[in-house]
């Protein structure tokens, strides 16, 4: 009877395993199969390269490149915010405070995770938006700018929280003895803390990328959506993301700009998979050792 | 005069008092170990000497320790320059996870000495030398320090510390995870550097204490029991409870 239960759970837990990986190839061909299908129409240089989204004038016209950098500014952006703060934060929580205000600010930072999007684009409407226009002076506050704010919140805390797990795995024998040479506080951060935990936050940060490169509800709610190219951080941009939200409900099933909707998935999923797979890269670098 | 007075001196480690009235006079460059029961502070008495023992949450003190004639733990004292002028060796070889090069460099690096690129080769060099590790690691310094053996990351650890020439070096049991083989170069080594450097080491093992030093120091549950010269230590000591100890009826 027990080698049964035994055969039975190893069988569920195998066709679970497998399951997942199943999932992940179906999504993938089918991704790959609706974009093939429109590469067949439509030139794929002319996708990747063109100036103009018109889905819906003749001849339509598929040119995600304001997309691509749209999405990219709105990225790079909540990157240079999100980068030095989440590293920051997660030195002071792990070596400047006591443990019992670690544990408190940990698990608000954690807790910042749990905010829904639509939140966090909802406080970015009402109180960010605002300020950006009064205070840059630009038409509108509905800019790229204001989508890096809060998606620089929302990538902080996997940032901070994985980030700081690294810093605080860092054995303590190493601060000891960096201390003990003569270095100072910050000096033992710098070079030896942050040197030994580099992969781990480097793991952290694309990580916290991935996250914003996939974000929708928020960028959707406040950058604008105006696909054109913009010139600076304080314009309206439209994110990859955000025209497949706002479109596909639109269209006719199996139409050109359905399959066109489906391309930008496929370009948006090999991004964050080169991310992910780099992040990994960091990972494996960091047990080799 | 003596290098190191430690008078009156108290340790709480948030309600534990685990150095009890401590009054001591360590002397220039002689080696002196500090022996005794596990958890009898002799590993905190080390770690005051150089305040690393700030580094742990809760840790109270009162009394003086001086270093050439300056209490460490008067407010003016700035605990960096005092750290780099007493030297620690830990209980497990704690090389930092970067070349063998930049383990030694590292020191000389924070406290800024040496300016060049130049000065600080020949130090990294030198510093090898005196801890007979350079002609097993030249060809390789820029490997990780990680790769070496325990006894050699040990050390490395010592070069390391030399390397920013310090007065005094405090040992923590640092033969503790080495084979004896090790153990037998660590002490050689340690005799040797005797010429050049205040040593205190503290050990569980009481043969090396009888081996390298010239003063023992004998504690018990956070107090000083006896301190005097290492031979008398072991063969006619004052008190009882030394006796037991260093002849094995307890600890």
């Amino acid at each position: 009877m027990r080698r049964i239960i035994d055969t039975i759970i190893e069988k569920v837990i195998f066709s679970c395993g497998t399951l997942s990986v199943i999932f992940v190839i179906l999504i993938f061909s089918f991704l790959f199969m609706e974009s093939f299908a429109f590469f067949k129409d439509f030139d794929i240089t002319k996708f990747v390269t063109g100036r103009y989204w018109y889905p819906d004038s003749e001849p339509a016209l598929f040119g995600i490149l304001s997309l691509i950098v749209g999405s990219f500014l709105v990225t790079l952006g909540a990157c240079l915010i999100a980068v030095p703060v989440s590293i920051m934060t997660a030195l002071y929580i792990s070596e400047v405070v006591s443990k019992s205000v670690r544990d408190v600010l940990k698990s608000l930072v954690e807790l910042m995770a749990a905010i829904p999007s639509v939140v966090i684009g909802f406080i970015g409407m009402i109180v960010l938006v605002p300020c950006v226009r009064k205070l840059f002076n630009v038409p509108t506050g509905l800019t790229a700018f204001s989508g890096s704010v809060m998606l620089a919140f929302m990538a902080m805390p996997t940032m901070v929280t994985i980030s700081e797990d690294a810093i605080h795995s860092v054995p303590w024998q190493y601060k000891e003895g960096a201390l003990a040479l003569g270095a100072t506080k910050w000096q033992t951060m710098r070079r030896i803390v942050l040197k030994t935990a580099r992969p781990g936050i480097m793991a952290a940060i694309m990580l916290g990328i991935g996250r914003v490169v996939g974000e929708t509800m928020t960028v959707m709610m406040i950058t604008g959506n105006s696909s054109r190219i913009p010139h600076s951080i304080f314009e309206p941009v439209r994110t990859m993301t955000a025209v497949i939200a706002a479109e596909m409900g639109e269209t006719v099933k199996g139409s050109m700009h359905y399959k066109a909707l489906f391309s930008i998935g496929l370009v948006l999923f090999l991004i964050t998979f080169l991310i992910n797979f780099v992040a990994d890269l960091f990972l494996g670098k960091n047990k080799n050792k | 005069m003596s290098k190191i007075e430690i008078k009156s001196f108290n340790l709480y480690y948030t309600n534990f008092h685990a150095l009890k009235d401590i009054s001591i006079n360590i002397e220039d460059k002689r080696i002196t170990t500090i022996i005794g029961p596990s958890g009898c502070g002799k590993s905190t008495l080390l770690r005051s000497i150089n305040r690393i023992n700030d580094t742990i949450e809760g840790v109270r003190t009162s009394g003086e320790i001086n270093v050439y004639g300056e209490n460490i733990y008067d407010n003016k004292i700035d605990v960096d320059i005092l750290r780099r002028n007493v030297g620690m060796v830990f209980q497990r070889p704690n090389p930092f996870p970067i070349s063998i090069y930049e383990n030694v460099a590292f020191g000389l690096r924070v406290n800024r000495i040496g300016s060049n690129r130049w000065t600080i080769s020949e130090t990294v060099e030198k510093s090898l030398k005196a801890v007979l590790l350079w002609d097993n690691v030249k060809d390789r310094l820029h490997k990780s320090a990680l790769s070496l053996t325990l006894e050699e990351q040990q050390r490395l650890c010592i070069a390391r510390v030399i390397a920013v020439t310090p007065r005094i070096i405090l040992l923590d049991e640092p033969c503790s995870s080495l084979d004896p083989v090790a153990i037998q170069k660590i002490e050689e080594l340690m005799i040797q550097l005797k010429n050049r450097y205040t040593i205190i080491i503290v050990t569980h093992n009481m043969q090396q204490a009888a081996r390298v030093s010239n003063d023992t120091a004998f504690m018990l549950f956070g107090k000083l029991v006896e301190f005097d010269k290492t031979e008398k230590i072991f063969t006619n000591p004052l008190k009882k409870e030394t006796e037991d100890y260093v002849s094995g009826r307890f600890g």
